[in-house]
């Protein structure tokens, strides 16, 4: 499992097993949890200094609700581990990455270097989101 | 009786399975009983097709006939350009489908 | 017009790279058709009825001569001579080959178009008011802002696999000529009594299965909110709209189900929150943008006078154009609705016809109705005669604007995958049977749209007439409903009662006609007269028993 995982970042990978919302809850010294598309991840926002990776399941690529969930963690100042799992296809992960995804782990296992090709599809971005790249309107408008 | 139709994969030519390949006209097509899932398979493994489905015909005087008319359609072409359809020289051919 | 600067134009071009590289993936079968088949609808590649379809996006509906002489170009060297133009105010293809689609994708981005979004569960081109920028009655020019909202709803990230997909609207007249309420969002520039202004925001429209009106949930967003707003709204809806059922899916129905007042809540919410983010464009790039769309180098001595002594061409003068905010200049609408035609069908020479005269006559620029038709937005009325002169040449002179036989119509089961019956066989046999030009302008305005399936792609539900075609048992059937509306009054249909064939519903459609005629009260409409005296006496005529010696 985890050497399928692509990791964008330079700590040391977390090896907490990731544990439910629900028990995340109850459970005060875990580390790692796992949100389902239907979960709301706000209401990991009281905890987000005590976590150290939160898994993002995609059961299909087609449920989106993902995308959000991890932006949202990211704009309340999330700094841990941020990982996509289940069905995470080539051609979404330029797009997690945006949402502030860092790490990656596919049930259909993707080569490293296809990885970065994928992320290197669009010279730029419309949108300012969380991953710090600057939006084509703010490169049009040097501040 | 089922037949066997599909896209061809780089043109996307509506096609009709006709027991060694692929044929462009309705007429071409087999019955094919027991053994449509294993051509489906088969074809779709070599990568010219797509949209491989069965469906339900009939052997008519005029030839085979689909049982619907949505694949009536698909065997001509728009029944509004006839002249871009199978049967550009046949007036009377859009009565077919219906 | 906006012209693309070198981000957008590697935008494009970048997608153009992708798709060809994804093609040549699955030529070479290293990925299947169930792994294609999201990426090419990405890029509006569709496999219809008899071939691939290609729809390519025409951005709030606005074409230079440039952009629509390769569009007949691409027709001619890539399809089988015609395009077809869509209630969406793109344009489609019916007969594309996947090997050719990547080149096709390159010739569109080398006059800065693209086939983007233009299917999926995505945002999808933002259409607008074919008068933008022209209409006498505009208050706030919308096509900055939509160019705003293009830049932003392309590739963004978040919201490319939504529950389902979304479509947005955008107006800034009083008048709605673009079915705002009936999008999922519509957006119409507003201006409150201190002069400034303001995005109102309807959410929650849609036509579809099941049709809806869209709320206000925005009253008054500040312009400089606007994407902001957009966020938090596509937010709510990504989170919480519904994934379980693909009929339900769409955001009309979370809005409908939570109601407008909470969705409503969630949205403000969440704006709050988008607002401390910083995402919102500044200021400079919508002037930036605003630079592209000034006024025209417009005549100031042009004159109103016209010479209307040839009286076919005062009717067409009468019917198709519309009032202009300059003096001596007009709005020419060039119908694509000829009798017995195929509505929004036109061939590569029409279509580079068009961009010949847009260039020599309106200030380089067409537009793409709802209503599948074309407009000339900046004409001065000393070229009208010249231009109808060309356009009756070429057949595409009909003078029958808002008449019967301007019909909207779905492609139907003659195309379309998803179609249960043919629309455009109803749709010229309507226009047959009405054919004289004094009949359909003595019935005045009504609006007839057909659509082939339940996802309403004619715009049945806001016809005045509308036309649902239905399958019956592997039959085709069409069922008839009166009281749809898409403006300022925008209201749904109501079915008049047991659905008919192709040749019954075209008589049910005149005997309606009949009794409007006979009914009418001074200056009303169709669909006035049908407001006022109710379904009644329609389904009288309609549905009444044929007499012994009939």
């Amino acid at each position: 499992m985890v050497e399928q995982t692509l990791r964008y970042r330079n700590d040391e990978p977390v090896n907490d097993p990731a544990v439910t919302v629900a028990t995340f809850a109850d459970q005060s010294n875990a580390t790692a949890v796992r949100i389902e598309p239907g979960e709301d991840a706000r209401a990991l926002l009281p905890h987000l200094d005590r976590l150290a990776l939160v898994e993002v399941n995609f059961p299909t690529y087609g449920d989106g609700r993902g995308y959000s969930a991890a932006r949202i963690l990211r704009e309340h100042g999330y700094a841990g581990e941020l990982r996509a799992v289940g069905d995470v296809l080539i051609d979404q992960l330029s797009h997690m990455r945006r949402c502030g995804f860092d790490s990656f782990a596919p049930e259909q296992p993707i080569a490293a270097e296809a990885a970065e090709k994928a992320f290197a599809t669009w010279p730029d971005v419309y949108q300012k989101t969380v991953d710090g790249r600057p939006a084509i309107w703010a490169k049009r408008h040097p501040a | 009786m089922k037949i066997i139709t599909g896209n061809d994969l780089r043109t996307g030519d509506v096609i009709w399975w006709t027991g060694q390949g692929w044929s462009r006209l309705v007429n071409d097509a087999v019955a094919v009983g027991e053994d449509a899932d294993a051509i489906i398979a088969q074809e779709n493994d070599k990568q010219v097709v797509t949209d491989t489905h069965v469906i339900d015909a009939e052997t008519t005087s005029e030839g085979v006939r689909p049982a619907h008319i949505k694949e009536r359609i698909r065997a001509l072409g728009p029944t509004v350009r006839m002249d871009l359809s199978l049967k550009p020289a046949d007036p009377a051919a859009a009565k077919w489908v219906i | 017009m906006y012209q693309y600067d070198s981000y957008d134009q590697s935008m494009v071009d970048a997608r153009v790279a992708e798709f060809r590289d994804q093609v040549q993936r699955r030529l070479a079968g290293e990925i299947t058709e169930d792994q294609f088949k999201p990426l090419r609808l990405k890029n509006g590649l569709y496999l219809q009825l008899h071939a691939y379809m290609l729809r390519v996006a025409v951005p709030y509906g606005t074409l230079s001569s440039r952009q629509m002489r390769l569009l007949g170009d691409i027709a001619d060297k890539y399809d089988r001579g015609y395009g077809h133009f869509t209630t969406r105010q793109n344009i489609q293809y019916n007969w594309i080959k996947l090997e050719d689609a990547p080149d096709i994708l390159a010739d569109l981005a080398s006059v800065e178009m693209h086939a983007i979004q233009t299917s999926g569960n995505c945002i999808r081109n933002t259409t607008s008011d074919q008068f933008a920028g022209a209409a006498a009655d505009e208050l706030v020019d919308p096509r900055p802002y939509a160019e705003l909202l293009r830049q932003w709803s392309t590739f963004h990230p978040e919201f490319d696999y939504l529950p389902r997909k979304f479509k947005i609207a955008m107006i800034g007249s009083e008048t709605d000529r673009a079915a705002m309420k009936l999008h999922d969002i519509g957006i119409q520039l507003v201006k409150n009594d201190a002069g400034e202004i303001g995005c109102k925001f309807y959410v929650g429209g849609g036509m579809g299965r099941t049709p809806m009106i869209a709320p206000v949930i925005g009253d008054f967003v500040p312009p400089l909110q606007m994407i902001s707003y957009l966020e938090a709204c596509l937010r709510v809806y990504n989170r919480y709209g519904r994934r379980d059922n693909k009929y339900k899916a769409r955001i009309k129905i979370l809005v409908h189900e939570i109601g407008a007042d909470e969705y409503r809540r969630q949205v403000e919410e969440e704006f709050a929150h988008i607002l401390t983010l910083g995402l919102e464009p500044p200021a400079a790039e919508l002037e930036r943008i605003k630079g592209f769309f000034e006024q025209p180098g417009f005549d100031a001595n042009a004159s109103d006078d016209l010479d209307l002594s040839d009286p076919d061409f005062a009717l067409w003068v009468d019917q198709n154009t519309h009032a202009h905010k300059q003096t001596g200049y007009t709005i020419v609408n060039i119908s694509l609705k000829p009798t017995g035609g195929i509505p929004g069908d036109a061939s590569a020479d029409q279509i580079r016809l068009m961009a010949d005269l847009a260039l020599e006559y309106s200030f380089d620029e067409l537009r793409v109705t709802h209503a599948q038709n074309i407009v000339l937005p900046h004409v001065k009325k000393s070229d009208l005669y010249t231009i109808w002169q060309k356009l009756d040449e070429a057949g595409l002179a009909n003078a029958n604007l808002d008449l019967i036989s301007d019909i909207i119509a779905c492609p139907g089961l003659d195309y379309c995958a998803l179609a249960n019956a043919r629309s455009i066989p109803v749709a010229q046999k309507i226009s047959e049977r009405f054919a004289d030009l004094g009949r359909q302008r003595e019935l005045g305005e009504l609006k007839l749209k057909i659509s082939g399936c339940i996802n309403a792609c004619g715009h049945h539900h806001a016809g005045h007439i509308g036309i649902l075609g239905v399958d019956r048992k592997g039959v085709e059937n069409y069922q008839l409903s009166f009281g749809g509306s898409e403006g300022a009054d925008t209201s749904l249909g109501t079915i008049t009662g047991p659905g008919f064939n192709e040749d019954g519903v075209v008589d049910a459609v005149e005997k309606a006609t009949d009794v409007y005629l006979a009914q009418r009260t001074e200056g009303e409409r169709f669909l006035d007269t049908y407001r006022r005296i109710g379904m009644a006496p329609f389904k009288e005529a309609i549905y009444a028993k044929e007499t012994a010696n009939g």
